[in-house]
This record gives structure tokens, sequence and C-alpha cells, in this order.
């Protein structure tokens, strides 16, 4: 038996053992079946041979269905594999699964999910985060080494802080877009989850890089993986007093005060700035993300693939209003009216136009910080930990709020990652490090240093 | 009727939006081909299909035919522009939006002469161009009550050309759109196949009763979808409006549809129901930034124009304004034109075989000049230096037309060369005088005008072979001997 085969019958055996998580929408017989039949197929000499990576339900796969968390993706099976998928097919990896999570990639708890939330590995009661929190759950539950997640605003990075692992959204541009379903199509990435810096950024390496597929992709060559430094000697790290509001939670501010103090032991200049246009990052974040979100989900109207409404075919709009309201669940629906009215004739300049002004200014912020010597910013990745299942559903703003620290980084195209940092009453910190555009190694550098020294599993 | 500027009282004023296919072997931002006429759903990928996770790449070569269409049309090209989603829900629009381009198109403030049948050679002001994807195609008479869809035609690329409310007769209208087709033929931007839907009118209607008074309210006609409907459809259109503020109703902004069947315009929606598009620049592409080279290499690439080419037509083989026209009609008849006095003919022969023979055996073989350029010229010399008669040149070019070959060749094959030899043509007429001694004595009395009845029996005698211009000479010396 090849070392690929025994790794796909462990890791088919691993996830069997944690259905009670919902992380993974593929079936048992089918994810067997799949695993071992990439396992026949995959190459030896490949970087990541033998390697199992879950798979957001939104990244197109030919083995599994791209449902996206939607009933109205429902047996959907693209005919085409992501370039990210091809990439780690060529490697050698094995797709294990599509993973669970909130529909269409949008909320930050894998309860908007069509089918079923996940449950946080460490406390049922609590959500893994969002929307990859399928993904973020499984490396959690160690079933795999690593995940493809996709980040719109912080879908990585806030599940991964929530289930205490390593989540990397690259900058904008890294990593090839086709075959990752579109939400906010100036905003998504790819992204990756690992058990370590190491696991996930092995993963970055192999999917970047140029794609001719993708006008929006840097030509540019796959990332090089840095070593691990010996310490961060040199390294400018920036504390972005906008990060920690006096309504912080208490034990993410602790985890986060121990973290900079180990910075800063390990040799990081440590300093406070400022990025004065943050309070109006979520409310761009609301404007931008659903007007691309409205146009990007037109196509899912009942006319060429997934479920049609029965007895609608009468009348064209009847198909589209029956087909759409029952296929779409109520946050996507309530995203794609807040888009379409933002982008309405009237509404446009007051809205749309003056989103992306704000957002031009959230991005000089970051320009400005790195031009006066800053390598890397350092701040909290969510202002909690894990919350309780339910405890925002009601409250979209609420559930929205969760992602105030990480949504910039979209925003401006930035790279950011999320480490594990320490624990509160069990439940795991992350922290997060954003870099400038496409510094993606000099961020892993310091990932791979805090990662070393930061005792994550003790509370903080 | 009146002019142009003054129908029953009122002025009639008009814009376009005309959509043509450019003339690309593959999609605007897939590599599917843009062939028409194809099985239906035959040349689709993700791309094209709007499949979910897809993404567009744009074609070079469309955008560079978007550049030289807008060279040919005079307009400014703008080194960036931007793409731009416009959002309709139709189920031949797979994504729910067409790629398009909205606030900063590629290319603005052109212009187009055209001859008016009312005004003379006027110019119409190029507004806008853009390039755009097309949509695919509904069919609703394929399958009984349902609609079928072929999405061949997705993603197919188009420029749209907007010009301003420049015309003041459906008759203008026509005669900018005959320019235009023209000129997109011309410069190889597009087949201008209204067949094939590759070229389309959308048209802005409104009325006033002075060219002083500010512009009435428009409506937009849409589906004209030949050259004959547009003065069919503006004209209904036009007095339609007439006939509402004759009436004293005012014209309310609509969209109307021409049905060409019952030659009728119909009133699609209202204003208030008209469409939203929501544009928003495309977020999967970055904006369009030509490469600095890409005008210059395109405005080499754009061959010399109609009108400036029929008037060095003239200038330069001295032909009238008329045979310049229809010599320049098209390219193709043009260059061989140009062939055949290139190989040597005389320009204004050359014009009257072209738009003769060529033109005539043209129409009847789908447009083919089948009578290679330098074989013309040959013939034409074959004329000129007396060794065919104008009548025989014209069998010879039939046959050198349906079977190919060396004209002096052919014409010796048939038998058709003139015979300017003196011993020949003595003998041919030593046998026709021997033969009518009664017309000879008539003759020898005075009756001249029987000369032409020997030159008939001579050609007769001769099948034709004797040059007729020599035939008289031999003939005088041997009755006044």
């Amino acid at each position: 038996m090849s070392d690929a085969v025994a790794s796909a019958r462990a890791t088919a055996e691993r996830i069997s053992k944690l259905r009670r998580l919902n992380a993974v929408l593929t079936k048992q017989t089918e994810l067997r079946k799949a695993l071992l039949a990439q396992a026949a197929a995959a190459r030896p000499t490949g970087v990541l041979y033998g390697m199992p990576v879950a798979v957001k339900a939104n990244i197109c796969t030919l083995e599994f269905e791209t449902s996206c968390g939607s009933h109205i993706l429902e047996g959907y099976r693209s005919p085409y594999d992501a370039t990210a998928i091809a990439r780690l097919k060529a490697a050698g990896a094995l797709i294990a699964g599509a993973t669970n999570c909130d529909e269409f990639a949008m909320g930050s708890s894998t309860e908007h999910s069509a089918f079923g939330r996940t449950l946080h590995p460490l406390d049922k009661t609590r959500v893994p985060g969002g929307s990859s929190g399928g993904s973020a759950a499984l490396v959690a539950a160690g079933a795999v080494p690593a995940a493809l997640g996709s980040e719109t605003g912080g879908s990585v990075r806030q599940p991964a802080a929530f289930c205490g692992v390593v989540g990397i959204k690259p900058t904008y541009g890294r990593v090839s877009r086709y075959g990752l379903v579109a939400f906010g199509s100036s905003l998504d990435q790819i992204g990756v989850f690992g058990r370590s810096v190491h696991d996930a950024a092995r993963v970055l390496s192999v999917i970047s890089g140029r794609d001719l597929r993708d006008n929006t992709c840097e030509d540019r060559d796959p990332l090089r993986l840095p070593t691990v430094p010996e310490n961060l000697d040199g390294f400018v790290i920036g504390i972005p007093r906008e990060y920690f509001p006096p309504d912080l939670d208490p034990g993410v501010r602790r985890a986060c005060e121990r973290a900079i103090r180990i910075l800063r032991e390990l040799g990081a200049a440590v300093r406070e700035v400022s990025l004065p246009h943050t309070p109006y990052a979520v409310p761009t974040y609301y404007i931008i993300a659903p007007a691309e979100a409205s146009s990007n989900l037109a196509r899912y109207d009942g006319v060429r693939y997934g479920p049609r409404a029965e007895g609608s075919l009468a009348d064209v709009r009847a198909l589209y209003r029956e087909t759409r309201g029952s296929g779409f669940g109520a946050e996507v629906r309530r995203r794609i009216l807040i888009g379409t009215y933002v982008l309405s004739s009237g509404y446009y300049d007051a809205y749309y136009r003056k989103a992306q002004q704000v957002r031009a200014l959230i991005a000089q912020d970051f320009r400005n910080v790195f031009d006066r010597g800053v390598d890397l910013l350092f701040t909290p990745t969510t202002p909690t930990p894990a919350f309780k299942a339910g405890a925002k559903l009601a409250d979209p703003v609420q559930m929205y709020l969760s992602d105030i620290f990480v949504c910039t980084a979209n925003l401006a195209g930035l790279p950011a990652l999320s480490l594990p940092i320490g624990r509160v009453k069990g439940l795991p910190i992350g922290g997060q490090l954003i870099g400038p555009h496409f510094l993606e190694d000099e961020m892993l550098e310091a990932a791979y240093a805090l990662e070393r020294a930061v005792p994550a599993a003790e509370e903080a | 009727m009146t002019g142009a500027a003054n129908h029953r009282g009122w002025e009639t004023v008009i814009g376009l939006e005309t959509h043509v296919q450019l003339s690309t072997r593959t999609k605007m931002f897939c590599a599917c081909s843009a062939a028409f006429g194809d099985p239906p759903n035959t040349n689709v990928c993700p791309v094209c299909l709007g499949l979910p996770g897809a993404l567009p790449v744009p074609n070079e070569q469309a955008v560079k035919l978007a550049v030289r269409a807008a060279l040919a049309l005079q307009c400014t090209v703008h080194p960036r522009s931007i793409f731009a989603r416009k959002n309709y829900f139709y189920p031949d629009l797979p994504k729910g939006y067409q790629i398009s381009q909205f606030e900063e198109p590629l290319a603005t403030s052109g212009s187009l002469s055209f001859l008016s049948p009312e005004r003379g050679v006027v110019s119409a002001s190029i507004v806008r161009l853009h390039v755009e994807e097309d949509a695919g195609k509904s069919l609703h008479d394929r399958f009984p009550k349902a609609t079928a869809v072929d999405l061949n035609r997705s993603g197919v690329p188009l420029v749209e050309i907007v010009t301003g409310p420049d015309f003041h007769s459906p008759g203008e209208a026509r005669a900018y759109l005959l320019e235009l087709k023209h000129l997109l033929e011309y410069a190889g931007i597009s087949d201008c196949d209204l067949e094939k839907g590759s070229l389309r009118v959308d048209a802005n209607v409104s009325v006033r009763r002075s060219s002083g008074d500010p512009l009435g309210t428009k409506t937009e006609v849409k589906n004209i979808n030949s050259f004959a409907f547009v003065e069919k459809a503006l004209g209904l259109e036009r007095d339609r409006q007439i006939a509402e503020l004759e009436a004293g109703r005012p014209i309310a902004q609509a969209t109307m549809l021409y049905d060409s069947k019952a030659n009728a315009v119909r009133h699609q929606r209202s204003k208030e129901h008209s469409h939203d598009y929501r544009y928003f620049p495309e977020p999967d592409l970055p904006p369009l930034v030509l490469p600095a080279e890409w005008p210059d290499e395109q405005r080499a690439a754009l061959p010399e124009l109609p009108a400036a080419k029929r008037e060095r037509f003239v200038a330069q083989y001295g032909l009238p304004r008329q045979d310049a026209a229809v010599l320049t009609h098209t390219r193709a008849v043009a260059d061989y034109y140009e062939g055949v006095v290139h190989a040597g003919a005389d320009p204004k022969p050359a014009a009257n075989w072209v738009m003769g023979e060529a033109l005539a055996d043209a129409k009847d073989h789908g447009e083919a000049l089948r009578v290679p350029a330098g074989s013309l010229a040959e013939l034409i010399a074959l004329v000129k230096g007396g060794t065919l008669s104008h009548q025989a040149a014209k069998k010879v070019y039939a046959e050198v037309a349906a079977k190919g070959g060396d004209p002096r060749v052919v014409a010796e094959a048939l038998g058709l060369i003139q015979v300017v030899d003196a011993g020949a043509l003595a003998t041919w007429v030593d046998q026709v005088l021997a033969a009518s001694p009664a017309e000879v004595a008539r003759f020898k009395a005075g009756e001249a005008k029987l000369l032409a009845f020997f030159v008939g029996q001579v050609m007769k005698a001769s099948k034709g072979k004797a040059d007729p211009k020599l035939v008289p000479g031999v003939l005088q010396e041997k009755l006044s001997a």
C-alpha cells in the first residue's frame, strides 16, 4: 500500500469519527472513494504527496458538490477544478471533501449553512466562526493538517481564531480566484487553514502564483517559504490603537498583551500606531460586499443548473422569484437586497461610490503606517472568543461586528494571518498579523517566531 | 412631402445606438469559437455559460478591432477605460449581467460623414464607442410552449456605437447606417451581416416644432433588424408622435418595439418600468489599459477608407465620381479594379469592364470576382490591340470566368481572334463581291450605302474573324479597282 493510499484511508477514518461536528458536507462513502481514487493517481514526487486538504464548499472540485452551503446549488457539480485545486492535485495532495460554510460565505458563524450549523470542536454549544467554519473545525479537530477556506471579510482568520488554528489570507491577487464561487469579487481570496504556520504556508505556496484565467491574479511566481528565524531583531511591529477599544474582551486583551511582550522579547521593536478610518470599515464592507454579491448571485436563477421551483415555468419572472425566494436563505436574501439597493440609480453615489472612496482611505491608512517604517501590524483577530450558537442570529449587526478587526485587510487587499496565542476559559484566542502587499514572506517569518514562543495552549 | 427639417410642420430628431459584432475568431472573454450557425450550445465553456467560479479574460484581438473602429470613426481613444457590469435578468443572459463599459468607455467624440438624402454631405457625431459582450439567443419557436436558449452567441464581442441626436429624417438614419456598415466592412472590423445579427440598431426618436425648441420627449425604438425596416420603423414612430402631439397628448418616455410582420411599432414598456441596470465597475477585470503602441498599430492597419478612396479614384484615374463610387463600394471590388489597372489596363476601359461584366458575373456567383485581374487586363489589351472585337471579348470573358485559362489561348480556341492579314481579308472580300454582282453594280452606280451591306457579308463569310475596322478599306479598294 502506497503512502498516499494509507493517508487516504486514515483521513476517511478520522473524518468519519467527527461526523457530529457537521464540518464536512460530503457523504462518508463518497469521500472515502474519492480519497482512494485520488491517492491512486497522486504523483509521489509532489511536494504535498499524500497530504489531505479539505476544501470549503464554495471552491470548485471535480470530486465533490460545490453547494456553497446553499439549497440553490444543492447537487451542483462543477465540470472543472478551481486553479487552486488543480495545483493541489498536481502537488500530490488529496482533496478531502467539501466543508460546511455559511451560505455563499455570508456569515461569521457557519450557522447560515442550508445544511445545518457546524459545531465548535471544543464546545458543541458554540460556533466555530465563519464563514469557513467547517474547514476550521476539521483542522482543529485533527482530521486534516490543512484546509482551504475563502475570505471576503475575514472568513478564514475569524474561524481560525475561534477554533485555535492558523489561518492565512494572502494578498488580493496572490492566489487565483478561478473556481472560487464569487461573493464579493474585489475582496474574495482563497485562504488556508493549518495546524501550524508551516502547514498552512506550504499549501499557500503551492496554490499561489499567476493564472491566465484570472485577470485580477498578479503576474508573480509562487510564494517562496521563508526559513524559521532565530529571533525578530530588526522587525518593527505596529500596534494600531483602534484595534484595542475599551470594550475589548478582557481575556482577548490579556492574550494580546502577552503576545506583544513575547514579540518584544524576540527582538521586535513594538510601536503604537493609528489607523484612523478603522471605524468605517464594517459599514464600508457591508456596502461593497453586498453590492458585488447582488450581481454575482444573479446567475442562480433556475434556468441552467441547480434546483428550479416547480410550477413556475409559465412566467419567467415567477420562475426567478420562486426559485430564488426558496433557494436562498434569509441572510443571502438580506445581502442581495442591500446590494441591489446601494447600486440603484439615485443611491449609487451616496452608497457605493462613497464606500469606494472610504475604502481608498482605509487602504491609505495602512500605506501611511507601512511607509513610516512599520513592517507588520499585530492586533487581536476577533473582539471575543467563540460565541454561543444562536447568540447573534437575531441581530445581524452584532454578527457583522465580530469581523471588525478582520475585514480591513480585505478592503485594503493586504495579507494577514491569525495564529493561536492563548486560551481564555479553555477557548482559543487568535492574534492577527497584517503585512504590506505581497510581503507574505516577512509576515510568515514573524508568525513562525511567535508561534514557537507563545504558549498557545495556556490560559492567558 | 417636405424636406428633412420639416415634416408636416415638425422637425424629427433621431439618435442611433448600433451594436456591431467584431470579426474575431473567439469570444470576448473566453476561447470559445464566435462562429455563427453552429448547432446550439456547442461553442460554450464555464466562462460563457456563467458557471459558478468562472472568470472573464479579455480577448486582445477584440479590443484591437474596437480601437480600429474608434479610429475609423475619428474618436478619441482613451488609453485607460473601465469594464462595467450591466445587471438584468433574462434567460439568455447566463451571468445575470452583461460585461460592458459605462462611465469610462474606450472611445468618445468621433464623427462620421454621410450623404443625407435631404441635406447633402453631413457629419454625425459619435458620442461614444465601447466594447461589450453579446447575450445568448432565446428561441421562442423551437419547442411548443417553451423557450429554448442557445448560448453560442453568449460572450461574442461587440462594440456599441452611439451617435448624437443628429438625424432629421428616417432616410438620414438609414444613410448613416449604410455608411457605417460600409466603413466597418472596409476596415475589416465587422462583416455587418444583418442576417446573422452582427449589426443591430436601436433608435431614439423625438419631434419638435422648430430646431430652436428644446428636444422633445424621446422614445426608444428597438428590434430594427434590417436596413429596409429602418425607414419604416422610424417613420411610423415619427408619425405616431406627431399624431399624439397634434391631438394634444404629450409623448411619454417609453420603449417601442418594431414588428416587421405587422409593420407597426408597439409599446413595450414605459419609463416607470424601465430597467435599472445598476451599472458598477466590473470587479473581475482591472481597468483596460491599452499598450502604448496599439493605437498606432491599429491606425496603420486601417485601410484607406471609402470616402478617401473614392476621391483618389477620381483624381488618380480620371474617373467620373459615379464610377468611382461604384468601384469603391466594397473593398474587394476597389482592390480588384486597381489590380486590373496595375496589370496594365487603361483606367476607363478597366472601369467599364469591372462595373459591367465583372460585377454582373459576381452578382450571379456569390460576389466572386472570377476572372483574375491580370487576365482581365490582358483581355482589355487584346481588344485595344484589335485582336478581339468587343463582342468576342465578352465571350472570352464568360469562358475564362467559367473555366479559367489564358484569354488569348481561350480566344484562339474559340476561334475568335480577329484576322488582320491582308491576303485573308482580300480572299473573303473577293468571295463576297463575286457572289453579289447585282449589289456591286448598284454600288458602282452610286449607291454608297451598300458598303455596309458588303462589310456585313464579309464578317459573315469570315465568321466574325475579320477585323471590322480593316474590312471597309479593303472593300473600297476592290470596288474602285
